[in-house]
């Protein structure tokens, strides 16, 4: 093997692009690894790990960029080398414009004067920088980045409450303001249920799945993970549903996050006791009475909180896309053999919600992000027993694209739990959208039918599709391809999680 | 301060900071965007930043001073 490289100095990419692309020149022939990355202080520790770091990497700043190859010849590692510049001037060239692209936020606002969001995705050392620029022009802020300190964010959102201004994050995920999807979002209808949530992707499904039922959204807020914390104070919580109840086109009000810290909880409670509209809350494993002491509506899970702001926002019954009594005739049709199951989640709050339910089924349950009940996992990188894992946690996602961008490591574990004669069940999301990969289903079949073939093993495929017909992949294309290749398919993660409960209790 | 109800049913115009695909998924949606080629301030150096964000921090402030008179 042998390793050659090249530095383009004053060369700029996103991460996301640069893990991408060296994603797919590491399936290359002949390539064992490829780092392509700015030269920053995490991709040089990795450049070393791997052994392929070079001297010539010493003096280079963050604005340099590092392609380095492993090869099995200097030929092939130059060539891969080549189709890495090649992926790079067609990004540049298809991100460019004939308009001269503005280098920095300043620069942009001179070019769109008016500009009133600032979407956020640099690292997240520079991001706090950046929103605070936004918010001291008067623009909202959305930070997608992570790595941004409770500190920081404090700073950031005290600023914001003053000016009345959105900060939303840091790592959110998803919003949909004023009709217009941000980041990882679904299409959604317009409609009158107003939503704020401290969680990407259970936003995702809530608002995916208040669509499906017919219903429609006004806005759908994300506040970021940490913003019902003690030190947070659910300031931008607070702020958002406040407008929420002032706001004459939302007639319900629907707040999905994990259980707030006590003080938080009460403060919150407080300031929203007089909405003169129905407020529906699922904090994540959170006791109900305390929410339904207060007069608002507690929500079971997410499927739940969907359908009980479809009622209240319209008066009309309406009840979850599968039936208990559905999923019960479904699981009657598998026969389990005894064995483990393994859930392989792109998205956090599906993979928390997924154990939450399981846990009262299965005696044992391992995770890389275990809730109350659950443990941790030994090897993240290897499962024993039954394991839900969730694949877009830190620990999988340094250095690479997050799995609902990049089906690679996902796609490789599915290989691998399927080579595994003790699984009996594997249970996936599929998330569809604005931001998420154009095929994920696709993707994973192709994983499916390699690990099928490649082990002779047949463990029950179940998928939850998170979308909505509208979004870009289509859900009822995404649901025929997974169909097709023998994968029951739910419409959300409740239905999904339900029915592995079902065949477990028939076992 | 203003209120964030009153940003509701506005049209909302964006910059974007980072991943091009955002942008990209906007456009398609014809929203207003404009993506920028963003790199580190100050070439990355830590220390220059700083000191750039003071100053501008203290020209913000002598502006504000300015037009309050």
């Amino acid at each position: 093997m042998v390793v050659s490289h090249l530095v383009k100095k004053q060369t700029y990419f996103d991460s996301v692009t640069l893990m991408l692309i060296g994603s797919q020149v590491k399936k290359l022939d002949g390539i064992e690894n490829a780092v392509v990355g700015m030269c920053t202080d995490y991709n040089i520790d990795s450049l070393k790990r791997l052994d392929m770091y070079h001297p010539d990497f010493d003096s280079l700043t963050p604005n340099d960029l590092i392609i380095a190859i492993k090869g099995s010849d200097e030929k092939t590692a130059k060539a891969a080398i080549a189709e890495v510049e090649t992926r790079l001037t067609s990004k540049k060239k298809s991100s460019e414009s004939a308009q001269l692209v503005p280098t920095n936020q300043e620069a942009a606002a001179k070019q769109l004067a008016d500009a009133n969001m600032v979407l956020i995705s640099v690292p997240g050392e520079y991001a706090a920088r950046e929103a605070r620029i936004a918010l001291n022009a008067g623009r909202h802020a959305m930070l997608f980045s992570d790595n941004v300190s409770i500190e920081e964010e404090l700073e950031l959102k005290t600023l914001g409450t003053e000016k009345g201004l959105l900060v939303m994050g840091p790592d959110c995920g998803t919003a949909i303001i004023n009709g217009v999807p941000l980041a990882f979002s679904n299409a959604v209808r317009s409609g009158n249920i107003g939503l704020v949530a401290a969680s990407g992707t259970g936003l995702q499904e809530v608002t995916s799945t208040i669509h499906r039922l017919g219903c429609g959204i006004t806005q759908a807020i994300g506040v970021g993970g940490r913003d019902l914390s003690e030190k947070i104070g659910g300031k931008m919580t607070i702020m958002a549903t406040k407008a929420l109840i002032e706001d004459p086109e939302t007639k319900v009000i629907v707040l999905v996050s994990k259980p707030p810290a006590e003080s938080v909880l009460k403060n919150l409670m407080s300031e929203i006791k007089n909405a003169n509209k129905p407020v529906v809350i699922y904090f994540i494993g959170a006791d109900p009475k305390l929410i339904e002491a207060q007069g608002f509506t507690a929500a079971k899970n997410l499927e739940d909180a969907a359908v009980q702001a479809c009622k209240l926002s319209t008066g009309k019954s309406y009840e979850p896309e599968f039936s208990d009594a559905k999923i019960d005739e479904m699981s009657k049709k598998i026969k389990l053999p005894t064995g483990n199951l393994r859930g392989l989640y792109s998205g956090g709050t599906l993979c928390d919600e997924a154990q939450r339910i399981l846990r009262t089924s299965l005696p044992e349950i391992y995770s890389n992000t275990p809730v109350k009940g659950c443990k941790d996992m030994k090897d993240v990188y290897k499962s024993e027993g039954n394991c839900i894992i969730d694949l877009g946690d830190d620990v999988f996602t340094r250095g690479k694209a997050h799995p609902m961008i990049d089906p690679d490591n996902r796609a490789q574990r599915m290989i691998q739990e399927i080579s595994d004669k003790s699984v009996n069940m594997i249970l996936f999301d599929v998330v569809l959208g604005y931001g998420s990969h154009t095929d994920m289903a696709g993707e994973m079949v192709e994983a499916i039918n390699k690990g099928k073939k490649a082990s002779g093993n047949n463990p029950v495929m179940a998928a939850c599709i998170c979308g909505t017909q509208d979004d870009m992949q289509g859900y009822s294309n995404q649901a025929a391809k997974l169909e097709d290749a023998g994968v029951i398919v739910f419409p959300t993660n409740v239905a999904m999680v339900k029915f592995a409960q079902k065949c477990l209790e028939r076992k | 301060m203003s209120n964030l109800k009153d940003f509701f049913g506005k049209k909302v115009k964006v910059i974007n900071l980072g991943i091009p695909s955002f942008a990209d998924d906007l456009k398609r949606q014809n929203v207003e965007v404009i993506h920028t080629d963003w790199r580190p301030p100050a070439g990355g150096n830590k220390k220059i930043q700083a000191l750039l964000d003071k100053v501008e921090t203290w020209q913000n402030k002598v502006n504000a001073a300015k037009g309050a008179k």
